[in-house]
């Protein structure tokens, strides 16, 4: 295969190695007598690649190469809280016991992973502060919606189906008003004040006003995604409650609030968790993630299910047993099964691995490192709203008096330097918007390092532009041409199966 | 501290050049009636204790290693070659985020493309996104899709009750906020029943191949009944039976959305899992979540990209037809190494395996005294068995056999009591499948 | 102000929207403003042909790399007629936004919409103060 280039490509498609009548597997043959296939019902192509195992070792492990990752260096991506993922809860998600254990084989014959989630529903209620846990959604996107499917539903039940419109402050993720669409319910879009905080006045203004009786609740994240503490958030929570509209807490940045503030305590009605935020399972190039939601005692009977409880309690020498319920109202399954197990089996570990002394420690060195990056890059770049900042900040990628480059030139430039780009472009009030979070896990060395990239680059943008302009040089592909990919639409490489007609 | 690499003499030098004494002083502005309270949470542990107690754990479950499994419904024992895991182990490809920034994230990015491809080729459809969470949602979106392509002047979807009752479930607990009817599942309606409730209001209408009862329906005119309604068609498809029977695309579905963990997911408790989600052409523009596609560099060189990107909920926000950003990456890589492998022969072989196998144990299971099989259509690997005593009384039997037995139908059809759903793979072995019909046979 | 054309003959939205009056067909496409904001635009897409929208209704969509904007009509009416050539070559609407890249022809059932519109003068300095 040396030389091979089909239009200069990294690496060869998976279709286009390979030779007729090769296959990477060895397979049993057939213990049993064969059946009759049905003819008139089989297909006539399958059209798979034919390559060797080697083949395909090489293929992928060559493809993974291409890629920049948390194992390889510090990976500064705002709101996404890409800190280290132990190796010891990869081992342990591959015991036989957790990973060839069937969803629906009989409780009693599943007492080890009800268990285990049974405890991890309430480390989770313990550290924010909730009376119940479920951990059927299947990423934060997902808890978002079940939290607004229960909030919805709540008002139903009180008589109150008029309540429709949930606020959102205009620096929340995307996520948050696509949920309330999903929901069928209506987003208000809330500004900030100059201090990044929620503008208080628009939100008396829409809690107050005419709407008030549609007010069903609010989204909010905590710390913004500013990275900022809202130091008005104890009102914005009475505000909408004495309103009638319950308050959801996106918890994408609880990496910044474990054993600092109970949300439950704050006075939030419900919150999802990401666990491959704060609790350290791997984002795997874009899942799976796992978005635990923990409610209060209102919508404690609402639910997604199925949660875990003790179905008979421990007696004597027989210990609990664990089962399966669906909370009495739940505003039903998320997904198939029980949630993202392989994410709870990992989060335990993490928090196992912590316990109650270590995870507030997560917190305070992830607020440290932050704080100490936003310090250091003060000097050379403007770092809007002058406070101490959470878990992540923003700063402005825009170089005085070098108009023509911009955050994203910035960011590519730091692949060159070895380090993965902070977030673009969000939150999006912030010009130019460079959201920096560097986690608990970084050593000050490669933080110094970081900041003396961010420092020579700050000084490229004066002395040699086009430097940026054009990054990165030294990644594996250079900046692509995203009009034609949308254009152009290839999606598929695989040959063409007869068509329906 | 874990995994937290500081020395108290580091942690003093950033205090310092932040201007503060202490890191608590860094937490003012949360507000002090609640700030720092107390955890009750369990000590520390070791690495070493934490190994050990995973462990434990871990075997206070009945798994695959000590127990033969006959149970599917959803969820599939199937051999996972060796190079899926390792593969799955590159921290280059666990350890990174979502292909934001695609000049340093080709492998994800190009992995992503080869398995949309292939599961182009297994469905027999244009395009595949780069997965859903899981069978259930990827149907849930499937909805969200065929409303949109009405553009929501149609309100009716059409369900046959044998699809997964929970992804069922899952359907409608994704739009209890829409005002729409979901309709055809509450009986035992046979897909000509389905047909008749066809109309110029119908969204879709899906089925399950095969079915959940295992059987393999034929299709072959239903196509055209939906199109001739104006509906879309949508089946939900094992891709592992996809080996051996026609492709969804060659029988006329516009939408194909499955559960992928058939190809190298372990059972895993039930997730993650992978949901995909493939489809027309004509629709592509209305799928939610990721899609990757083919473009070129600044020097002309073949790459992938995230595309068709303004769908999505980062820009379209309250505009979006789904709030998806995070999917199921990871899986949807351990399906491409898979498929790979296995590839146009392996799989067949496979399928094959499956075939035989079920076929074998339906054969003899159906021979028992007081048993019988319902063969009344083709299957792949399950079927239905009806039994001369409940379910749970020989599932209990079985188990102290070491050998984990049908899934039981009654809690969910209320014509199916004492009938459970007995599924085989290529995992178990003959000698396992006389067991299983042995056991089963003294209880008749 | 900034580098764009406002052709005097037109009316326009606060969504970026012109609108042409030629008896009771108008004519809407987006302004050159707008299709310099959202950079190349890669699809369009319409409503169909025969559909009857009310003020303020969506007639399609047009999306960049980076964005997709809902495009309005103030007017209400049947639409005759869209263009189907910018499904093909939607880069046309960046070229010549207000010739061959108009959108849509509406058959206005109430032409009052119109009253609320900005002239050339008005929009420019709109777009100026954003």
């Amino acid at each position: 295969m040396a030389g091979y280039l089909p239009e200069q490509a990294l690496q060869p498609l998976i279709y286009d190695i390979g030779a007729p009548g090769r296959s990477g597997v060895n397979l049993p043959e057939c213990d049993v007598p064969r059946a009759t296939l049905p003819a008139e019902l089989t297909r006539d192509d399958l059209p798979l690649p034919e390559v060797g195992e080697v083949q395909v070792v090489r293929h992928f492990v060559k493809l993974s190469q291409l890629n920049y990752s948390i194992d390889q260096g510090l990976y500064p991506l705002g709101s996404c809280t890409m800190k280290y993922n132990p190796k010891i809860n990869e081992d342990a998600a591959r015991l036989p016991g957790f990973a060839q254990l069937h969803p629906l084989t009989d409780e009693s014959g599943a007492q080890g992973a009800l268990f285990l989630m049974h405890e991890l529903q309430g480390w989770l209620g313990e550290i924010s502060g909730f009376e119940a846990v479920s951990l059927s959604p299947a990423a934060g996107a997902q808890g978002e919606f079940a939290g607004i499917l229960m909030i919805r539903q709540y008002h139903i039940d009180r008589g109150e189906g008029q309540r429709d419109i949930i606020l959102v402050p205009n620096s929340a993720h995307g996520t948050n008003p696509a949920t309330v669409t999903m929901a069928g319910m209506e987003v208000r879009e809330l500004p900030a004040d100059a201090q990044g905080n929620v503008d208080m006045r628009a939100l008396h203004a829409a809690c107050e006003g005419d709407l008030r009786d549609r007010i069903a609740g609010m989204m909010i994240t905590v710390p913004s995604t500013l990275g900022l503490f809202e130091s008005t958030i104890l009102e914005v929570i009475e505000t909408v409650h004495d309103a009638g509209g319950l308050m959801y807490m996106d918890g994408a940045n609880m990496n910044a609030l474990m054993g600092v503030v109970k949300p439950g305590e704050l006075g939030f009605d419900v919150m999802h968790y990401n666990l491959h935020k704060t609790f350290s399972t791997p984002h795997g190039g874009g899942g799976p993630g796992s978005g635990a939601v923990g409610v209060n005692e209102k919508l404690k009977p609402y639910l997604p299910g199925p949660i875990v409880e003790v179905v008979a309690e421990e007696d004597g020498d027989t210990p609990p047993l664990y089962g399966f319920v669906m909370p009495e109202k739940s505003i039903g399954r998320m997904k198939a099964f029980h949630g993202n197990f392989g994410m709870h089996l990992r989060a335990y570990a993490y928090i196992r691995v912590y316990g109650d002394s270590g995870i507030r420690d997560v917190t305070r060195y992830a607020v440290l490192n932050a704080n100490y990056l936003r310090a250091r890059l003060m000097r050379s770049y403007r770092v809007p709203y002058p406070r101490y900042c959470g878990h992540e900040f923003v700063l402005e990628g825009h170089i005085e008096g070098v108009d023509e480059v911009h955050a994203l030139d910035i960011s590519k430039r730091l692949m060159d330097y070895g380090f993965h780009p902070p977030t673009n472009y969000f939150p999006l009030i912030v010009p130019e918007a460079l959201l920096i979070e560097p986690t608990e896990t970084e050593v000050k060395e490669d933080l110094d390092a970081f900041v003396e990239a961010m420092e020579r680059i700050a000084e490229e943008a004066r002395t040699e532009p086009e430097t940026l302009l054009n990054a990165p040089h030294t990644a594996p592909v250079r900046r692509l041409d995203e009009v034609r990919a949308a254009k152009e639409l290839v999606l598929c490489c695989a040959p063409a199966l007869p068509s329906y007609s | 501290m874990s995994y937290i690499p500081h020395t108290p003499a580091e942690t003093r030098a950033m205090l310092a050049e932040i201007g503060v004494r202490s890191i608590d002083e860094l937490f003012e502005a949360a507000p002090q009636s609640h700030r720092f309270p107390a955890l009750d949470l369990p000590p520390p542990m070791s690495e070493m204790e934490v190994a050990a107690e995973m462990l434990a754990i871990s075997e206070a479950n009945d798994h695959g290693q000590d127990f033969a499994i006959f149970r599917g419904a959803g969820a599939y024992h199937h051999f996972i070659p060796s190079v899926v895991n390792h593969i799955l182990l590159r921290g280059e490809f666990y350890t990174a985020y979502t292909p934001y920034q695609p000049e340093i994230s080709q492998g994800t990015l190009q992995a992503t493309y080869e398995y949309q491809s292939m599961m182009c080729a297994l469905t027999g459809m244009d395009a595949a996104n780069a997965s859903h969470y899981d069978g259930a949602t990827s149907l849930a979106e499937a909805v969200t899709v065929a409303l949109e392509a009405s553009r929501h002047r149609r309100r009716k979807v059409i369900l046959s009750h044998a699809i997964h009752p929970q992804y069922r479930e899952v359907v409608r607990a994704y739009h209890q906020g829409r005002d729409i009817r979901i309709i055809g599942d509450r009986g035992r309606g046979e897909i000509v029943d389905l047909l008749e409730m066809l109309d110029d209001n119908t969204a879709m209408l899906a089925l399950q191949y095969p079915n959940f009862f295992g059987q393999i329906d034929d299709l072959a005119t239903v196509a055209e009944a939906v199109h001739e309604a104006g509906a879309l068609l949508v089946i939900v498809a094992n891709p592992m039976a996809l080996s051996l029977f026609k492709s969804p695309g060659e029988l006329g579905a516009d939408i194909v959305v499955g559960e992928g963990q058939s190809m190298g997911v372990p059972l895993g408790f039930g997730g993650p899992y992978l949901g995909y989600f493939a489809i027309r052409q004509k629709y592509v523009r209305r799928i939610a979540g990721r899609i990757i596609g083919e473009t070129r560099d600044a020097d002309g060189k073949r790459a992938f990209v995230m595309t068709l990107r303004p769908r999505e909920q980062d820009i379209k926000r309250e505009r979006a037809t789904s709030n998806i950003c995070t999917n199921q990456g990871l899986m949807a890589l351990a399906a491409s190494v898979y498929m790979a492998l296995m590839g146009k022969n392996g799989l067949r072989q496979v399928g094959e395996l499956n075939y035989h196998k079920a076929h074998y144990a339906a054969e003899r299971i159906n021979r028992l005294d007081g048993y019988s099989v319902d063969m009344s259509k083709p299957f792949f690997n399950e079927f239905v068995v009806a039994c001369p005593r409940p379910v749970e009384e020989i599932n209990t039997a079985l188990l102290e056999e070491g050998i984990i037995g049908g899934y039981d139908l009654g809690p969910h059809y209320f014509h199916l009591q004492d009938h459970m759903l007995v599924c085989v793979t290529e995992t178990n072995g003959k000698d396992e499948i006389d067991r299983l019909v042995e056991v089963m046979g003294g209880l008749g | 102000m900034g580098d764009w054309k406002t052709p005097a003959n037109l009316k326009y939205s606060e969504s970026d929207e012109w609108f042409a009056l030629d008896g009771d067909i108008v004519t809407i496409g987006i302004t050159d403003y707008a299709q310099d904001q959202l950079n190349d635009i890669v699809y369009v897409e319409f409503r169909d042909p025969g559909d009857s929208i009310d003020a303020g209704d969506s007639f399609g969509e047009v999306e960049s790399v980076k964005a997709a904007s809902e495009l309005y009509s103030v007017v209400p009416g049947e639409i005759t007629e869209v263009n189907t050539a910018l499904e093909d070559e939607p880069e046309t609407v960046n070229a010549d936004p207000f010739g061959a890249g108009w959108m849509v022809k509406i058959r206005a059932s109430d032409l009052a919409g119109l009253d609320s519109l900005m002239d050339a003068a008005a929009y420019d300095a709109y777009c100026d103060s954003r």
